[in-house]
C-alpha cells in the first residue's frame, strides 16, 4: 500500500467502503429476487469485513479485528445457509423467488 | 489500489450481472480479490478464512440453492433482464456520484487515533478477550444447522 499517512488510508478504504455499501443498499432496495437480496447483504458484509481490516492495519492491531472478522464469517455463512433454505422452501410454496410474492403469505 | 478498484469493479458486476449464476461467480471474485487485500494488509488467518469459506462454501450453497430452484425459459429471462436493466441503470450514475462527492470532500485532517495497547496473537484475543463471542459462534452454528433442518423437514411434509 502506497500511502503511509493513517489518514489517508483511512480515506482510501473508507471511500472503497462507501462505495460497495451504496452498491450493496442499491441491490438491496431495487431488487425483486430473494437470492440477489442475499447476495447484497453479502456484498454489505464484504464493505463491514474490508473496513474492520483497514481499521486493525492503521491502528497496528491486525489480531483483534482478525478475531472480528472471523465472528462476521461466521455469522455470514448462517445468514447465507438459512436464507438459502428459506429460499428453496419459500420457492416451493410460490413456485417463485420474488419477494413482493411474501406479502401474501400468514404471519 | 488496483485491488481495491478490482473488487468494486466486480461488486458492481455481481449487482448487475443478468443471471444469478453469474451474479454468485461475480460475488466469488469479489470474495477473492477481498482476501487478497487482507492478506497484503497483514491479516492472514482472516484471509484464509475469507477464501475457503466466503469463495468456496457460500458460493456453493448459492450455486445449489441455484440448482434447486426452478430454472427460467429462455423468454422468462429476456422479459425479467429487460425490467432489470431499467431498474439498475443508475447504479453506476450513483455510484459515480458517491466518488464524485467523496472525492471532493478529500480525506479528514487531524484525525487522532487511539493505538492502544496492541495484542498480535489472534488465539490469544479469540480464546481470551473475545469469549462471548466463541459462545456467539458456537450458538449461532447450531442455530443455523437446526434451522436448516427444521426447515427442510417443513418441505417434506408440505411435499406430502
Amino acid at each position: 500500500m502506497a500511502p503511509s499517512n493513517p489518514s489517508e488510508l483511512l480515506y482510501i478504504f473508507g471511500s472503497f467502503t462507501i462505495l460497495l455499501l451504496v452498491a450493496g443498499f442499491y441491490c438491496l432496495v431495487v431488487t425483486r429476487s430473494f437470492l440477489r437480496a442475499v447476495i447484497a447483504i453479502e456484498l454489505l458484509i464484504k464493505a463491514v469485513t474490508l473496513f474492520f481490516i483497514a481499521v486493525g492495519y492503521i491502528t497496528g492491531k491486525p489480531a483483534l479485528t482478525q478475531a472480528l472478522v472471523i465472528t462476521v464469517i461466521v455469522v455470514e455463512v448462517v445468514v447465507v445457509v438459512i436464507a438459502g433454505g428459506i429460499a428453496i422452501s419459500v420457492f416451493r410454496k410460490n413456485d417463485s423467488l420474488d419477494i413482493t410474492l411474501l406479502n401474501k403469505m400468514k404471519g | 489500489m488496483v485491488l481495491l478498484v478490482t473488487m468494486t469493479l466486480a461488486a458492481i458486476w455481481t449487482v448487475m450481472g443478468r443471471s444469478l449464476l453469474k451474479a454468485t461467480i461475480g460475488l466469488a471474485v469479489t470474495s477473492a480479490v477481498l482476501s487478497i487485500i487482507i492478506f497484503r494488509l497483514g491479516s492472514p488467518l482472516a484471509a484464509v478464512f475469507e477464501l475457503s469459506v466466503c469463495t468456496g462454501l457460500i458460493t456453493v450453497v448459492f450455486v445449489s440453492t441455484i440448482s434447486l430452484t426452478k430454472p427460467l425459459t429462455h423468454k422468462d429471462i429476456t422479459e425479467m433482464s429487460r425490467k432489470r436493466h431499467k431498474r439498475f441503470i443508475y447504479l453506476p450514475v450513483i455510484l459515480a456520484l458517491t466518488a464524485f462527492l467523496i472525492i471532493r470532500s478529500g480525506a479528514p485532517k487531524g484525525l487522532i487515533m487511539s493505538m492502544g495497547e496492541s495484542v498480535h496473537n489472534v488465539a490469544e484475543v479469540l480464546w481470551d478477550m473475545r469469549q462471548l463471542d466463541m459462545f456467539g459462534q458456537v450458538i449461532l452454528i447450531i442455530a443455523g444447522a437446526l434451522g436448516v433442518v427444521v426447515l427442510f423437514a417443513e418441505g417434506k411434509n408440505g411435499a406430502k
